[in-house]
């Protein structure tokens, strides 16, 4: 079979709670990811969904090396990132590119454009030359429609726009020629129309230049514009996955239900009866017995408390880890 | 010809705002134009969405409204009358005395307005003490417990510092401490921004629900259509300081009027729809201090004809409770008169 760009198998991720620095080996951990499993393939975009605390954003530092996994292994390219020393690493992150959520505060405003975007060829020693690598910045500013580009490279961060800061964000992120792109929240602080454009670039990147894109929100109302395949996580772990026509028309899991039931109707036609689930996300210290999800869920038996449900077919290419989906 | 229109004349409105204009001053450069002639009712009990993109003037005009503008912004014309008290008159005085009581305004990320160090019940007290007359602890303590149970907080955390709680249980708390003086209208600055989907909808349930208990009325600015669509009854959408186009929800969604409607709606994504391409308004909204000579949209509009170019659009009226600023209203109306 064809090996996928990503493939991720039974990714974990503890964070170790309590006194450490006493010498004592810690006894709690917070499960921010937690057997976590899925493939991703080039030019494909798989929208990672849940709310704050679900570990969706741990998972993304731990693609990126800046966590380290506790188990698991993360294949990008056939190579074993998990185990991999740091020069594997080094040659793998050119190649996984990361956009951030706020384009206000991950630029450096006393760089200009040019110098920022221009950074990572000097941190990955890409091009040996100045024209080299104005040329490639160049580049990366028009892919990521700031045109034309050097209009653009003397500027510093506070001149530009919100759109006009995340598109140079994607910039620094392109001048790499990245294979995987991984936004965390790329377009909720952006106005609707500038989030309209943003999410149409990264469309359009996914398509033309084949780069695959892992894209993080807590927002079901914006993935449906970009991504072919969605995975909702819950607690550290995906409790339904599937191609997103599925999922968005039919989604199987109560938690998933209940997330697309309150994303605001486009129409107040359209207003439908909202599933809303009360409290937060519970402690992932102190995990709940059973399914996780079951203190929340409007549909939780009796046997929820006890069963961990594992994730499992249900049809189409869509999967979810609740022992009540197919029940009559 | 410029339509004057009272929509619902049929009732008192609680506020009336009538051709309110707010100029920002810099003595280095031409004042800018943030408000112009922005007309409006707010019924009591009704929900009002303000709504466009950042910079088009919806938190200058909440701020006119409350009378906190900051001190280079100058109310230049207009009145706003609430309950037919003309507001703008009122000395600082006397509008402190109204400000929170019957206005009050949940701002902007607030939650993290909250003070770290003094606990949620401990400021909410000093809400109800500064504003109501009422200075018996008891009383106070009492009315921090009705506030906390309205909005859905548990009273055994009265005492607990806002680092103990979540960001949707502080907004709740902020919440509480606007409605801390039994306002009669609350705006509400883009109160779910910050917050979770799943948090943002049990904000806008419990804002719905105070809605229905407390009679109140909401102005409620964002720039998310989905928001407004669940939650008002009527929605004013604003463009570089003007108004483009106010009418009930199910006109603005279903037979928007102004291309920048129209434009925003096409940009806002149909989670049912997916892969579709989201339609985008190239440009931004125009500085401010440097206008367009005609219509304030017209650099951005796929429908600009020649006369969008010379002078700004009137409001015109499509029906009582229907108004757009744009030629084409205009057009349209002649056309349909020479068929009648």
């Amino acid at each position: 079979m064809h090996e996928p760009l990503l493939r991720v198998r039974g990714l974990r991720k503890l964070f170790p709670v309590g006194r450490r620095a006493l010498g004592r080996s810690p006894d709690q951990f917070v499960h921010a990811v937690d057997d976590v499993s899925f493939d991703l393939a080039a030019g494909e975009a798989l929208a990672l969904v849940g709310e704050s605390g679900c570990g969706k954003s741990t998972l993304a530092l731990t693609l990126l090396g800046l966590e380290t996994a506790t188990a698991g292994s993360i294949h990008f390219e056939g190579n074993d990132l998990a185990a991999a020393p740091a020069s594997v690493w080094k040659a793998a992150r050119r190649h996984i590119q990361m956009i951030f959520q706020d384009p206000y505060e991950s630029l450096n405003p006393l760089m200009t454009v040019g110098e920022i975007v221009a950074e990572p060829l000097h941190v990955h020693k890409l091009a040996p030359n100045a024209a080299e690598r104005r040329r490639r910045s160049v580049a990366a500013l028009e892919d990521a429609g700031l045109k034309p580009a050097e209009h653009f490279l003397a500027r510093f961060p506070h001149e530009l726009s919100g759109g006009q800061r995340q598109r140079v964000a994607i910039a620094t992120a392109l001048v790499l020629e990245p294979r995987l792109l991984v936004a965390d929240e790329p377009v909720s602080m952006l106005d609707v129309s500038i989030r309209a454009e943003i999410l149409n670039l990264l469309a359009d990147l996914k398509m033309r230049r084949s780069i695959a894109v892992l894209f993080i929100t807590h927002d079901l109302g914006t993935v449906s514009a970009v991504a072919d395949r969605i995975a909702v996580m819950y607690l550290g772990r995906i409790v339904e996955t599937g191609a997103i026509l599925e999922v968005m028309t039919t989604p199987r899991h109560p938690y998933t239900q209940a997330l697309l039931s309150v994303v605001p109707a486009p129409n107040p036609r359209l207003r439908r009866q909202h599933i809303i689930l009360q409290g937060e996300t519970p402690d992932p210290v102190k995990l709940p017995t059973g399914c996780r999800f079951h203190p929340r869920c409007p549909m939780a038996v009796e046997k929820c408390r006890q069963v961990d449900p594992a994730l499992q077919t249900v049809g189409g290419t869509q999967a979810a880890a609740c022992i009540r989906v197919g029940e009559a | 010809m410029m339509t004057e229109v009272t929509p619902r004349a049929r009732q008192q409105p609680l506020l009336e705002v009538k051709r309110l204009s707010v100029d920002y001053v810099d003595p280095s450069q031409p004042p800018a134009q943030a408000l112009r002639d922005i007309t409006f009712t707010l019924q009591r009990g009704e929900a009002l969405g303000i709504v466009g993109e950042s910079g088009c003037g919806k938190s200058t005009l909440m701020l006119a409204l409350m009378r906190l503008l900051p001190a280079a912004g100058r109310i230049v014309g207009g009145s706003v009358q609430l309950d037919g008290i003309e507001l703008l008159a009122l000395a600082e005085r006397e509008m402190a005395a109204l400000r929170w009581k019957r206005i009050a305004m949940i701002f902007q990320g607030a939650m993290n307005a909250l003070n770290p160090v003094r606990t949620v019940g401990s400021q909410i007290a000093e809400a109800i003490r500064l504003h109501e007359d009422a200075s018996d602890a008891r009383t106070i303590d009492r009315r921090v417990g009705e506030l906390l149970d309205l909005v859905g907080i548990a009273a055994s955390r009265r005492n607990q510092y806002p680092f103990q709680y979540s960001g949707g249980m502080r907004q709740r708390a902020m919440i509480a401490m606007a409605l801390a003086c039994s306002p009669d209208i609350v705006i509400a600055d883009e109160p779910t921004t910050a917050l979770d989907v799943m948090i943002q909808a049990q904000i806008l349930q419990l804002l719905s629900d105070l809605r229905r208990q407390l009679n109140l009325s909401i102005l409620l600015v964002t720039h998310d259509l989905g928001i407004v669509a669940e939650l008002c009854d009527r929605v004013l959408v604003m463009y570089g300081g003007v108004l483009a186009e106010y009418a009930g929800v199910d006109a603005i969604y279903n037979t928007p009027a102004h291309p920048y409607t129209q434009e925003l709606l096409k940009a806002f994504p149909d989670p049912t729809r997916p892969m579709q391409r989201l339609a985008s308004i190239h440009g931004s909204p125009p500085r401010l201090n440097d206008l367009p000579p005609g219509c304030r949209f017209a650099p951005r509009c796929p429908q600009v004809f020649g006369r969008c170019h010379l002078t700004q659009p009137p409001v015109y009226a499509i029906t009582p409770d229907h108004q757009a600023s744009c030629f084409l209203v205009e057009a349209q109306q002649t056309r349909e008169a020479r068929h009648a």
